[in-house]
């Protein structure tokens, strides 16, 4: 019991890696049964604690009037109980908000499963060790075994009492537990010198509890517990090292759920199954015709059947399908499932035989998947109803109608009854028996059988005039009407629900896409947010926000309408929603004060955001019945979230490696191209001591006028690269620019003529002058180095068709066909890496930028005639100056 | 033409170079390594002209323009980097006389300050005729010839053509074209002064052989070039 005991894994190290940083540390005194002493426990724990100088106060401890109790209570602070009025009675409730402001380091709080008095924050206790987790305050806190959710059958199914308080299994998973256990003999012992508290009027139920078979399974079942909440914690621990492992297993269990009594236990058995396989779990619902015939119970009981599984840690599915056994089928071959989880209703034998058993035809049909088959229990022992469509109490109309239809019939049947017999008449009545069960439903229908067989009898029966009748043969004819308006309103409204069902589908998977149309185009994360939650707010009519996570927690990304600031309460919900992945906030079961309800939107293991739902007029958000949808649509957001995350990350990466491959590349041409006329420089210059010549001269010359160009290439690209480029447009005469670069390049066009075609009635463009320079030069360095020598080098300007273009014209090898484009790649050099005539291929990809950044274009290609390459400047005529000297006198 | 020059620099290899041109050109040459040093020299020495680098470790390299013109009648000519118009202009606007572009040709600087030198020299005798191979401004008449014959200049075409002979051999800011041509500074008349260069082109060049007369000076002006 010493915390500080090294001899032993310490489980508050596991804890507080898996806890977040910043949240109190909890602690559970976990018991098999009242009366073992864990408040006792709690106590001192705690007063070592507070002698090791920490600050401790009590929340809520029960003494129950227990001397031992009251004595360990002295010399703690304890905050004083809020009283809460209910129902004529004061309850004395722990008072939330005076602890949070208290803040102490720690705080006990006995009987963690309690339930707060109606009016509450929470109306569990568990949530406001939550919130006051949430705050940065450790809780100590008891718990009886039986009071754990996924535990609550199994205790009931062997002591016979079921509490109706439990604590969902994730609590215990943020705690370290620790066992308070004594031997059953003991706490019988206990029990008789009177040292257990029980509540008086239950006395008589709980001695039968505390039978020494039941303690011990108690005691086994918390031990175990226990030990599967360290083994969990240090899985986390493992997996939070990233130490790969067999213990992911390879399982994935699929349990089926429905909305009858007694699925919650199912979930929990799937859960315990889960456990103890370590594998991931789904809960599905096979959505069936049968779907339509469900009254708000029904709803209601699906509802928290998905809640619970969500809360025990499962992913929800709802599958529509056309029978349970197909539905089945196909999600466990979707889901890859290898373990089935079902239960089996106690039907009747004649049922089944009728029916088939659905585990008999799964058996069959899923082979390869192994079947849990578990009864689905009912405390209470009531029998399953049959599932029977009922029809809905019809329209007034439809009465109406239906007399009108009888009294008509009866009418024609009385003018034409001289001339048919009694069970032709018996026929006609069949006509409105039909009309009115197929027209307005099974009630109407049987108010039409029994109406017809009144009528029939009455007028036609002998004795005419009564309601007696004489001949037992017209009972059949009576029996028979009331049959058919029964069998066909039963085959209509079938057919009738089946439509509504393929309508109410088409209308989910309708939503559905459209949308999933509305989400996919969209490519940057506030616009999907608002996409998001205008949808989802259309589709259900009511607000919405979207909450995602930034660097501290929660923050506001998106909402239907203008920016909603969520109050502390609301937001802590979010957080809950974020942290657990389950839902939070009104009409969920945690944190219920709050106006919104939010959903965690989950991709896989990552939790995206929460979106949080909230009705205009303050009621509840959703109806049970729209859960499904709303869980489809909020996946495939969160998959479309996932999606634009997971393509940021691409683009960063193919940022990443297309920066290295260019440096790589960047290097190695540097040190060629710098080294190659360095080291000719310093080669001629040594020779100079020798005596001059003139080959040396000119060799320093020209080599230090290429590293001179080689620079201011290295540096235009620095500029691009860093997007420095401030362009400076003006007008510029073609003629002059390149004038002014064939003056600049002379010496790299040494040994070749230059031969400039550009007309004088060029018009004037609109670009940088520097940048256009630099283009031009780097064209004409190029042409002057890949040229053959002593061949002419043409620039020729051309206007046409809109489009003006500036060429530079040379006669050499040409570039390889097929491949011209390439030149003007970053560090290009064609035909090989290390030519005699060297250059980087900086050059060419600096005409490109450069061209790009003023809106020109550029073309690389072979001369028509083959006899070398051309190059040219693309002005579009929005480049174009027209009439710039309109009206100007000149 | 001998002259003593003062050269601005923090590069050895530079001074030495510039050393070793401007000597053999038979100037006499003094040195500074920074703008104290430079400001100290151009006020003892009182030399004929600064080549003064803009980018000094103490300080910039613009400030010292105005002040060492106003320690007397000095000519400037500014070294500055390849694409730095910006500063080119403005070191234009503050009085210097002209630049060079690094790296630079030994011979290219000799010929600006040559002009530079000249022009100050004659400054009191004005300019009559201007020339430039087989072309002639005569200043006075405001006539131009080529080979001989009168070209038919218009009225703006006159006005730019005398500034930019008027400055023969140096370069004339765009704005101060402007200003004398047009009476202002507006942008848009730039197009309006590239039309009359292109028009002055094609009146006073040969075909094919553009900006051998007036030379464009990227992003800063324009240069008449002359003979000599």
């Amino acid at each position: 019991m010493r915390p500080e005991d090294d001899t032993r894994p310490d489980p508050e190290a596991l804890l507080r890696q898996a806890t977040q940083e910043g949240r109190g540390r909890f602690k559970i005194f976990l018991g098999a049964a009242p009366g073992v002493g864990k408040t006792y426990e709690m106590l001192t724990d705690g007063a070592a604690r507070r002698r090791d100088g920490a600050d401790v106060v009590i929340g809520v401890v029960e003494t129950h009037g227990r001397v031992e109790t009251e004595a360990l209570m002295r010399g703690y602070e304890v905050i004083p109980r809020r009283s809460a009025p209910y129902e004529g009675h004061i309850l004395h409730e722990m008072d939330l908000d005076a602890i949070l402001e208290r803040a102490p380091r720690l705080v006990l709080v006995d009987e963690l499963a309690h339930t707060n008095a109606p009016g509450s924050r929470h109306p569990k206790r568990y949530q406001d060790v939550e919130e006051l987790l949430a705050a940065g305050i450790d809780v100590y806190s008891t718990l009886n075994i039986q009071h754990i959710e996924s535990l609550n059958d199994i205790v009931a199914s062997f002591t016979h009492v079921r509490v109706r308080e439990t604590v969902p299994d994730n609590i215990l998973d943020m705690a370290d537990i620790e066992v308070v256990d004594i031997p059953p003999d003991e706490l019988i012992e206990r029990l008789r010198a009177g040292k257990v508290y029980l509540p008086r009027e239950a006395t008589r139920a709980l001695s039968h509890f505390f039978s020494k078979s039941n303690l011990s399974a108690l005691r086994e079942l918390a031990l175990r517990r226990a030990a599967q909440a360290v083994d969990a914690q240090m899985l986390d621990h493992i997996r939070g090292l990233g130490v790969g492992g067999t213990w992911a297993g390879s399982d994935r269990i699929v349990v089926a759920v429905s909305e009858l009594p007694g699925a919650d236990g199912l979930v929990r058995a799937a859960k315990r199954i889960a456990d103890a396989l370590h594998a991931p779990w789904t809960a599905v619902y096979i959505e069936t015709p049968r779907a339509q015939t469900f009254g708000e119970a029904e709803h209601r009981r699906l509802a928290s059947v998905m809640t619970l599984a969500t809360q025990l840690g499962a992913v929800v599915a709802t599958a529509p399908a056309s029978s349970v056994v197909a539905g089945l089928k196909a999600f466990l071959a979707d889901a890859r499932a290898t373990q089935l989880i079902v239960g089996k209703s106690r039907r009747s034998r004649l049922f089944e035989f009728r029916h088939g058993s659905v585990v008999d035809r799964l058996v069959r049909e899923t082979p390869g998947v192994a079947m849990h088959v578990l009864p689905l229990q009912t405390l209470s022992g009531r029998r399953m109803r049959l599932p029977v469509l009922k029809g809905t109490w019809g329209s007034r109309s439809g009465y109406i109608w239906t007399t009108m239809m009888i009294t008509g019939i009866t009418a024609i049947a009385s003018t034409l009854f001289h001339i048919l017999n009694l069970g032709n008449v018996a026929l006609l009545y069949l006509l409105p028996v039909m009309a009115a069960a197929t027209l307005f439903g099974l009630r109407t229908g049987i108010f039409a059988g029994i109406a017809s067989s009144l009528a029939y009898n009455f007028v036609f029966l002998p004795p005419t005039g009564t309601l007696t009748v004489n001949n037992p043969e017209n009972v059949i004819s009576m029996l028979v009407l009331l049959g058919v308006a029964f069998v066909t309103s039963q085959l209509t409204a079938r057919v009738r629900a089946q439509a509504d069902m393929a309508a109410a589908s088409a209308r989910t998977n309708a939503a559905l896409a459209g949308f999933l149309r509305r989400l996919t185009p969209l490519n940057d994360p506030l616009d999907l947010g608002r996409a998001i939650c205008e949808d989802v707010a259309r589709l259900f009519d009511l607000r919405t926000v979207l909450l995602m996570p930034d660097g501290s927690g929660l923050s506001f990304q998106a909402a239907s309408g203008p920016k909603y600031d969520l109050e502390t309460m609301e937001l802590a919900a979010a957080q809950w929603a974020f942290d657990t992945g389950a839902p939070a906030g009104r009409s969920s079961g945690t944190l219920t004060a709050s106006d919104w309800y939010f959903h965690p939107l989950r991709a896989g293991d990552k939790t995206q955001g929460v979106l949080g739902l909230a009705s205009e007029d303050g009621g509840d958000p959703l109806r049970p019945d729209q859960l499904p949808l709303l869980t489809s649509l909020v996946d495939q957001a969160a998959l479309a979230l996932e999606r634009l995350r997971l393509e940021e990350e691409m683009r960063d990466v193919d940022v990443v490696r297309t920066r290295d491959r260019l440096r790589a590349a960047l290097l190695s041409s540097v040190s060629h191209d710098l080294r190659t006329p360095l080291t000719a420089v310093m080669a001629a210059a040594a020779e100079l001591h020798h005596g001059v010549t003139p080959d040396l001269i000119s060799t320093i010359e020209s080599e230090a006028a290429r590293l001179n160009r080689f620079v201011a290439n290295l540096l235009d690209m620095a500029r691009v690269e860093a997007g420095a480029l401030n362009l400076k447009v003006e007008a510029v005469d073609l003629a002059d620019a390149v004038a002014g670069a064939a003056h600049d390049a002379r010496r790299a066009l040494e040994g070749h003529a230059l031969d400039l075609r550009v007309p004088p009635d060029l018009p004037f463009v609109r670009v940088d002058q520097q940048l256009l320079h630099h283009c031009l030069l780097n064209l004409l360095d190029n042409a002057g180095r890949y040229a053959d020598p002593g061949t002419p080098i043409i620039i020729a300007g051309t206007h046409s068709y809109g489009m003006l273009k500036l060429s530079v014209l040379d006669e050499g090898p040409g570039l390889p066909p097929g491949r011209e484009a390439e030149v003007f790649e970053t560090f290009r050099r064609m035909e090989g890496s290390d030519r005699a005539v060297g250059g980087t291929g900086l050059g060419l990809a600096i005409v490109k930028a450069f061209s790009e950044a003023m809106g020109m274009s550029v073309e690389a290609s072979n001369r028509p005639d083959m006899s070398g390459a051309c190059f040219s400047l693309c002005f579009p005529s929005t480049l174009i100056v027209r009439d710039a000297a309109q009206g100007a006198d000149l | 033409m001998s002259a003593k020059i003062l050269i601005v620099d923090d590069e050895l290899s530079i001074r030495r170079l510039l050393r070793n041109t401007l000597e053999r050109a038979g100037h006499q040459v003094i040195e500074a390594v920074d703008g104290a040093s430079a400001l100290a020299k151009a006020a003892d020495e009182r030399p004929n002209a600064v080549l003064l680098d803009l980018g000094l470790p103490d300080r910039d390299g613009l400030e010292l323009v105005p002040l060492i013109k106003k320690l007397g009648d000095t000519i400037i000519l500014v070294v500055s980097a390849r694409d730095a118009t910006d500063q080119k202009v403005a070191a234009l606007d503050l009085g210097a006389e002209d630049y060079v572009t690094k790296p630079f040709d030994g011979e290219e600087l000799l010929a600006r300050l040559r002009v530079a030198l000249r022009h100050r020299g004659i400054s009191e005798t004005a300019p009559k005729i201007v020339r430039k191979g087989n072309l002639e401004v005569d200043l006075d008449q405001r006539i131009a010839r080529r080979d001989g014959v009168e070209a038919h200049l218009t009225r703006k075409e006159h006005d730019v053509l005398a500034i930019l002979a008027a400055s023969a051999g140096r370069v004339v800011t765009h704005q101060r074209i402007l200003a004398a041509v047009w009476g202002g500074g507006e942008d848009s008349r730039v197009e309006y002064l590239r039309i009359v260069i292109r028009n002055l082109r094609q009146k006073l060049e040969a075909p094919g052989a553009i900006g051998s007369v007036i030379a464009n000076e990227l992003g800063v002006g324009y240069r008449l070039l002359t003979d000599g």
